[in-house]
């Protein structure tokens, strides 16, 4: 089976709807002629035309208004936001329009609208380039969230998103684009070869939207994770010499609360990691429906590891990340409760 | 020059109590602006954004190069369909007085926008209205007690008590559906538009906005995409001088008109008499044929002048003299075409008077059937499960289970 890394899945994924249903079309900031500035849509210009994958102003809020005037004509529009961070002049064509259209007017319009963004940190993007939003958009009814977290899941659940008739915000963690990262930025860069989720079929699959998947099993604790802090989750649990479970959430809305609460039942330990700022995160909610199902099989109570409550700081990348050391003395410090 | 800089706060012409003073507003004379071929480059035409396009003339006779010859039988049919929008709003403002519904937003002196606007499209062509359109939805065949049922929120209501009175949608008409918010709704026809020429079609979309939401970002969003992809779209501003209590020149009216806004990007604008069912028509139509033929957007300003309230919410004698809308030189609509019509021998006061009978008792029919699917007070009652439907194409567990925790808590 081929080997991709996650930009090459992900154009594999645009590439393989785009050739079935010519109704796909992409449209975003230097994502055509250029072919986007982490490449995703290299190539997709010149193979299907300059009306399906089109270079838009630098206009956000006019990317995604147009993407949903387009999607109530028929058409299956891919927004690309350059990096998350710019998301914020379409966050009310988000949240007023594409979320409620279908709901506000009892089915008779929708639109099949799927905004693919880079977000995250670990490339010393500063604050404009490394945030994860994701709790913002999980607080919106009518959307769903993704955020896969290797270039397997996430070539078939970009198809799944495209192909569905919802609207979806679809984050790519671009720390882990070329290769996955345990957290340890010292290290040499590794890159999908040596993953067996950088195998990539070339051809069509999808992967369900909704599912979480147990990465690695375990029984001492669970660790509930998405996007790069998988990786560093599992490097974290194996350096600390814990049997942990760690479970990518990937589906941010809607939430598979089973996957997560029968890890959780069987551990009796819940750890919760993400990039984002902890107060009002997206941890917050999974610590809330995890302890209703678990209150009595848990033996601590779930902890969070997550970015700090401030702005992404550029210089103090590796103190603000929550990387291994703090992963693994957040695993260490729940590991001690008794 | 002053030798400091300073703060400008735009004020009105007249506050309560003064004289209405509408000597701001720049006037031509019906015949006098030239009507340019479709295919005009945007600066050789700019004289339209500061003129004004007019057809009927003080002495009611339709004049000059924009009059688009329409046959009296089909004015007759734009006449009906102006007075049914004000009588059908009379009743409803009168039904929200009675508490009979929460709230209503009236067109009253704006008709001509929608009904001359309407007949001027084809009906593949898209609408995107703002919220004081309802003429779309009646011209392009919505019927009234679908409108009162959505009104009135009861079983027959096409938004299932989802949305606020007024906030109508009709994918069979082509006229969207209602958001709300201010402005979303230009963006959209713009991406319609776009979509249409991506695929190849010739059905062009058009918008509405107040001049108040022209300085909604959406609004500058719209138009860049609209000149950059020469999107196939008629952009209208409703220049009805008042946004709830901000007149005109808090959206930026007091130098340039908002017809002007697009010219910028190349966007040639139109600035026509908004209370003038001939020019309406005819600008349209000259806008309509240059996106069709690939000749991108169109900038339309109407002048018009908000009769009523902005909303049942509102009371304009708080910020506006009582008597402005009387002494606005571009008067009534209907007045207008009525009385064209009758100066050409097509029409008279007692037809007028006969007509307008008709239609109240056709609205009063309309809303004894409405009632019959509920009122606020007296069932049958939406049933409040449906609330979880149509946020997602398939309704996903954790809205089945707040469904059923809904219904156990609070009865169904």
């Amino acid at each position: 089976m081929p080997q991709m890394n996650m930009i090459e899945a992900i154009r594999s994924a645009l590439d393989v709807v785009m050739d079935r249903d010519p109704s796909v079309v992409i449209l975003g900031e230097d994502v055509g002629y250029f072919g986007g500035v982490f490449r995703c849509t290299d190539g997709l210009q010149r193979k299907y035309g300059e009306h399906r994958v089109i270079d838009a102003p630098i206009s956000e809020g006019g990317i995604i208004g147009a993407a949903i005037g387009m999607g109530v004509n028929g058409l299956r529009p891919v927004p690309e936001i350059q990096f998350a961070d710019y998301i914020y002049p379409g966050f009310d064509q988000i949240v007023s329009e594409l979320a409620r259209l279908r709901y506000r007017s009892c089915g008779d319009f929708f639109s099949p609208v799927t905004i693919r963004a880079p977000c995250g940190g670990g490339i010393r993007g500063g604050q404009t380039h490394s945030q994860s939003p994701e709790a913002i958009f999980a607080h919106v009814s009518g959307i769903k969230t993704i955020m896969p977290s290797n270039p397997y899941d996430a070539k078939g659940l970009l198809i799944s998103s495209i192909e569905s008739d919802d609207p979806i915000i679809f984050f790519e963690p671009k720390r882990i684009y070329n290769g996955p990262f345990d957290g340890d930025p010292e290290k040499p860069a590794v890159s999908w070869a040596s993953h067996s989720k950088g195998e990539v079929p070339e051809g069509h699959y999808t992967v369900p939207i909704g599912q979480a998947e147990v990465v690695q099993s375990g029984e001492e604790l669970t660790i509930v994770t998405y996007g790069t802090l998988v990786h560093v989750a599992q490097a974290a649990a194996n350096a600390a010499g814990v049997d942990a479970e760690v479970i990518d959430v990937r589906s941010i809305s809607p939430l598979d609360v089973e996957t997560l609460t029968t890890s959780v039942n069987k551990t009796g330990r819940c750890m919760i990691a993400h990039e984002a700022t902890r107060f009002g995160g997206f941890g917050a909610e999974l610590a809330a429906r995890i302890q209703k199902d678990c209150f009595y099989n848990l033996e601590a109570p779930i902890s969070r590891i997550a970015g700090w409550d401030t702005p992404y700081p550029h210089a103090f990348e590796w103190q603000y990340f929550p990387g291994k050391k703090r992963m693994i003395a957040g695993i260490k410090s729940i590991m001690e409760v008794e | 020059m002053a030798k400091k800089s300073r703060l400008h706060i735009p004020r009105p012409s007249a506050r309560p109590g003064d004289k209405p003073d509408f000597s701001y507003l720049n006037l031509s004379a019906a015949g006098a602006v030239d009507r340019p071929p479709i295919d005009s480059r945007t600066r050789d035409i700019e004289y339209l954004s500061s003129d004004l396009v007019r057809v009927l003339n003080d002495d009611h006779t339709a004049k000059g190069p924009w009059d688009p010859n329409i046959d009296p039988g089909e004015l007759q049919v734009a006449l009906r369909w102006m007075l049914l929008s004000r009588v059908f709003d009379k009743r409803m403002w009168q039904i929200q007085r009675q508490g009979r519904i929460s709230f209503y937003i009236e067109a009253l002196g704006e008709e001509a926008v929608s009904v001359g606007q309407a007949m001027a499209l084809r009906p593949g062509d898209m609408c995107f209205p703002s919220y004081r359109n309802q003429g779309l939805y009646m011209y392009r065949g919505v019927k009234l007690v679908d409108m009162m049922c959505q009104c009135l929120s009861n079983t027959g209501d096409m938004c299932k008590g989802r949305q606020l009175p007024i906030m109508y949608h009709s994918n069979k008409a082509n006229v969207f559906s209602i958001s709300g918010n201010l402005g979303t709704q230009y963006p959209h026809a713009v991406g319609w538009a776009m979509a249409s020429a991506i695929k190849g079609e010739d059905h062009i979309a058009a918008s509405w906005v107040g001049d108040g939401a022209t300085a909604e970002a959406d609004f500058h969003h719209a138009i860049t995409f609209a000149a950059i992809y020469q999107a196939p779209v008629i952009l209208n501003i409703v220049n009805n001088q008042w946004a709830i209590s901000t007149f005109q020149g808090f959206a930026g009216g007091e130098r340039r008109p908002f017809a002007a806004r697009g010219l910028g990007l190349g966007i040639p604008g139109i600035r026509v008499d908004g209370n003038d069912l001939l020019a309406i028509y005819a600008t349209t139509q000259w806008a309509a044929d240059r996106a069709r033929r690939g000749g991108g957007p169109t900038m339309i300003e109407l002048v018009t002048y908000r009769g009523g309230a902005h909303s049942t919410s509102d009371d304009p004698s708080k910020y506006r003299p009582k008597d402005e809308w009387a002494a606005f030189p571009l008067g009534d609509p209907i007045e207008r075409l009525k009385q064209h019509l009758i100066t050409e021998g097509h029409w008279s006061d007692e037809k007028h008077e006969e007509l307008e009978e008709e239609l109240t008792a056709e609205v009063l029919a309309a809303w004894k059937e409405a009632q019959q699917y509920g009122t606020m007070t007296e069932g049958p009652f939406l049933d409040p499960a449906t609330m979880f439907d149509d946020i997602y194409a398939e309704t996903p567990a954790h809205l089945e289970s707040q469904r059923r925790r809904m219904i156990e808590v609070e009865g169904s």
